[in-house]
């Protein structure tokens, strides 16, 4: 394994670990300020007891996100010290936001989870509200810098040193709307639907169960709107990267030779070698129409930019289809359980919409996972696009298979000791009859 | 002065807190490995009781010092995550297992044997965090991280001599060892006050007595060993008007924390211990400047364009405006005499 590809290795599993616990951060504050705030409304205890044991939960999740973000912030240093060294200036402002952010969440989840009989509910409620008003905050300012690799502005290259360094024009980036907006959905989508997954799978079992009956209504409250919303995001982000990188945008399709009217393509194995997809499905046109609103316009594909600037096409297109496929069926079941809720109909008598949301439970995760996949691997040879390869940014040190290995390990071992303390927490879930029904 | 002087400024001001902060979360950590005698049990549950509700958010003052030094002095992070990749690591790791196992043996629903196993990765991470830190800011100390010594210049030279051996010296190991005195230090003193139990806080008491003369005697061996270890610094201090009042009023804060501690007078040993370890941050600061990273890199030397310096200036003082009322009611919530 070279220096350089073990550096990547390192990094991917660094932000794969970590942006799972990031995006529950994100998301599981509001699904407990929900409940705390339906308790207060109604008296309700049930909610009560479910803040309190999603707040259980949250703390190690949201206590394993805090030290795997801090490792981030060195690695960008460890691994990538040339790309630290030209983006610092430009594009550190969001980072120090996200300082701030990052802050303002750790202190108001101290309070939060160990306020409540120390302070007054609304002030408990408000600490929640901060929490999560913050993580999402966090999460926007992260992905601000990263929407400036994909789309880097605010800054001129001369003799390859940065000049006329403008870091409110590299915040305004023409990725960051799109990207911020897709991924803040993508939290509250993936974390809702797990949740609501895991609480329909145990409805099922046992019907009769309030705390999960209403644990679903809260999860889905949260995660069914953003999951239906998030196809219009996608949209929105994938007709940026057709702007600013076709060549992410050509892998991600599949789209070898540059074509008008060119056809949607799903599924299949692109052979980089024969530069055509094999054993996928094409709907003609539908990729321009997409794309330019014009089922007749010009898409450019991989022929237009030169072999060696060419990122791993079918690792690209593959995670595009399973993001898009997972996506798509979240949405529907989403839909599927608004529509049953809308129409004040019961869940816990619908067996098979249970299992539809039952299934649902990791798909969000994954589909996150593959949009990561998709947008870093996509935007390879480049750590900047078209300003910086990333082989030029990798530390100097060797052996760097050595830290890959052991933070692996390490990352490997900490995520079934998560899975073990959940399962603890899950299994030990009270049974509260439902008396209203 | 000018912005980069102030936001390094504010950078060790950051780095103080971490210390002041988090630095007495790591230094719990040393007494849940140390809890002894009959009342073990309880002198854990004091630390983790502590800890708790504070050490996610002191923990942040580590990321604040981060950004701060990539956005505004992008060369000297890039040279000093260079140079000293490998004690950085093992502190990342420390700083992993360390959050993780608080949280985890307190989530422990019980399960003794659970809980008592993260117990001992928490104490044992917490001991190798604090030693990685003071080697790290040692090694910057040290003069050794240079162009030619590795890094960008010296691809050709082998892994322990490009490495290894600029941070791996008595020096090095002297200063790891006075950071985490001081870290256990200060949590002896902070817990003392946070005991509610008269037995408790005498042992925290005499923790604190006893960590404060490590502290000391680590402190001496630092500075004997400076000489070879970091010269020109000691040049440097030799040569200036300062050092010596510096150092003087330094050990007479050290002794009024002693002295405070043997006549129980809580309140006063610990703005004295506060004092006294805020002095020895500050001094290897001032002894250092104008350099970040000595001998090639200064603060305006490796200063960020003025546009940047002048947007992270605006950003940290309406961060400030946000983060210090938030802070004060933590703590107040938290640490207030009479809320336990």
């Amino acid at each position: 394994m070279s220096d350089l590809l073990a550096a990547r290795a390192q990094m991917g599993v660094s932000l794969a670990f970590h942006i799972v616990f990031a995006v529950i951060g994100i998301a599981m504050p509001l699904l407990m300020v929900v409940a705390e705030v339906r308790w207060l409304k109604s008296g309700d205890t049930v909610y009560l007891e479910l803040a309190r044991r999603w707040a259980k939960g949250t703390a190690v999740l949201f206590a394993v996100g805090a030290v795997s973000g801090t490792v981030l912030s060195f690695e960008l240093g460890l691994l990538w010290p040339g790309f630290m060294e030209l983006a610092g200036p430009i594009i550190g402002i969001p980072f120090s936001l996200e300082g701030f952010a990052f802050f303002i969440e750790a202190i108001f989840l101290g309070v939060y989870l160990y306020g409540w009989t120390r302070i007054p509910a609304r002030a408990h409620v408000a600490a929640g509200v901060l929490v999560a008003v913050s993580g999402a905050l966090s999460g926007i300012f992260v992905v601000i810098v990263n929407a400036w690799m994909n789309a880097p502005t605010g800054f001129t290259l001369v003799d390859s040193r940065i000049a006329a360094v403008d870091p409110l024009a590299a915040m305004a980036n023409g990725a960051a709307f799109s990207q911020t907006l897709h991924m803040t959905l993508a939290a509250y989508a993936a974390t809702g639907l797990a949740v609501a997954g895991i609480h329909a799978w145990s409805l099922r079992r046992d019907p009769m169960n309030a705390f999960h009956l209403k644990a679903l209504k809260v999860a889905l409250l949260v995660g069914a709107p953003a999951a239906i919303l998030q196809p219009l995001s996608g949209d929105l982000a994938a007709r940026q990267v057709a702007r600013t990188q076709p060549a992410k945008f050509a892998a991600m399709e599949a789209l070898f030779e540059t074509t008008r009217g060119a056809p949607l393509t799903l599924g299949g194995w692109p052979d980089v070698d024969a530069r055509e997809t094999r054993f996928a499905v094409e709907i003609p046109r539908a990729l321009s129409l997409l794309t330019l609103r014009d089922a007749g316009g010009e898409i450019v594909g991989l022929d237009q930019v030169p072999p060696e600037n060419w990122p791993d096409v079918p690792a690209v297109h593959l995670s595009f289809q399973v993001m898009v496929a997972l996506g798509g069926y979240l949405a529907l079941v989403s839909a599927w359980a608004l529509a049953v809720l809308a129409r004040r109909r019961e869940l816990a008598g619908r067996p098979r919409l249970l299992v539809a949301l039952a299934v649902a439970t990791p798909m969000g995760f994954i589909a996150t996972e593959a949009g990561w996949i998709v947008t870093e691997l996509g935007r390879q040879p480049w750590v900047i696009q078209g300003v910086l390869r990333t082989a030029d940014a990798v530390t100097p040190m060797p052996g760097l298979v050595v830290p890959f290995a052991g933070f692996t390990l390490l990352y490997v071992f900490l995520g079934v000791v998560v899975l073990v303390i959940l399962r603890r927490l899950v299994r030990h879930t009270p049974v509260i009859l439902d008396e209203g029904r | 002065m000018s912005a980069a002087g102030a936001i390094a400024g504010i950078l060790v001001l950051a780095l103080n807190a971490y210390v002041l902060l988090g630095g007495a979360d790591f230094g719990g950590g040393v007494w849940d490995l140390l809890a002894r005698g009959p009342r073990a049990a309880r002198q854990r549950d004091l630390v983790a009781h502590a800890i708790g509700p504070v050490w996610e958010a002191n923990h942040v003052w580590l990321i604040l010092a981060i950004v701060i030094l990539f956005t505004c002095f992008p060369a000297a992070f890039a040279r000093i995550s260079i140079t000293l990749h490998v004690p950085l690591a093992l502190m990342l790791v420390g700083i992993v297992v360390r959050g993780s196992a608080f949280t985890f043996r307190s989530s422990g629903a019980g399960d003794a044997r659970f809980e008592r196993r993260w117990g001992r990765a928490f104490a044992g991470a917490s001991l190798l965090t604090p030693l990685l830190l003071g080697i790290t800011l040692a090694a910057i100390a040290s003069g050794r991280l240079t162009v030619a010594g590795n890094g960008e210049g010296g691809r050709g030279k082998g892994f322990a001599e490009g490495y290894v051996l600029p941070w791996l010296t008595p020096f090095g190991l002297a200063v790891g060892l006075l950071t985490l005195a001081c870290f256990a230090y200060l949590a002896a003193v902070y817990l003392v006050l946070e005991a509610d139990d008269p037995d408790l806080r005498e042992d925290f008491r005499h923790g604190a007595m006893r960590s404060g003369m490590v502290v000391l005697a680590a402190a001496v061996l630092a500075l004997g060993l400076a000489g070879t270890g970091a010269p020109r610094l000691v040049d440097g201090l030799v040569r200036s008007s300062w050092a010596i009042p510096y150092v003087a009023i330094t050990a007479a804060t050290a002794a009024a924390a002693m002295v405070a501690l043997w006549r129980r007078r809580y309140g006063l040993a610990r703005i004295a211990a506060v004092v006294e370890v805020s002095l020895l941050v500050w001094g290897w600061a001032l002894a250092q400047y104008p350099y970040l990273v000595p001998p090639e890199l200064t603060v305006a030397g490796v200063a960020a364009p003025a546009i940047t310096l002048r947007l992270v200036l605006i950003g940290l003082g309406g961060g400030a405006v946000v983060l210090v009322p938030s802070l004060y009611y933590l703590f107040r919530v938290f640490k207030m005499p009479g809320t336990g």
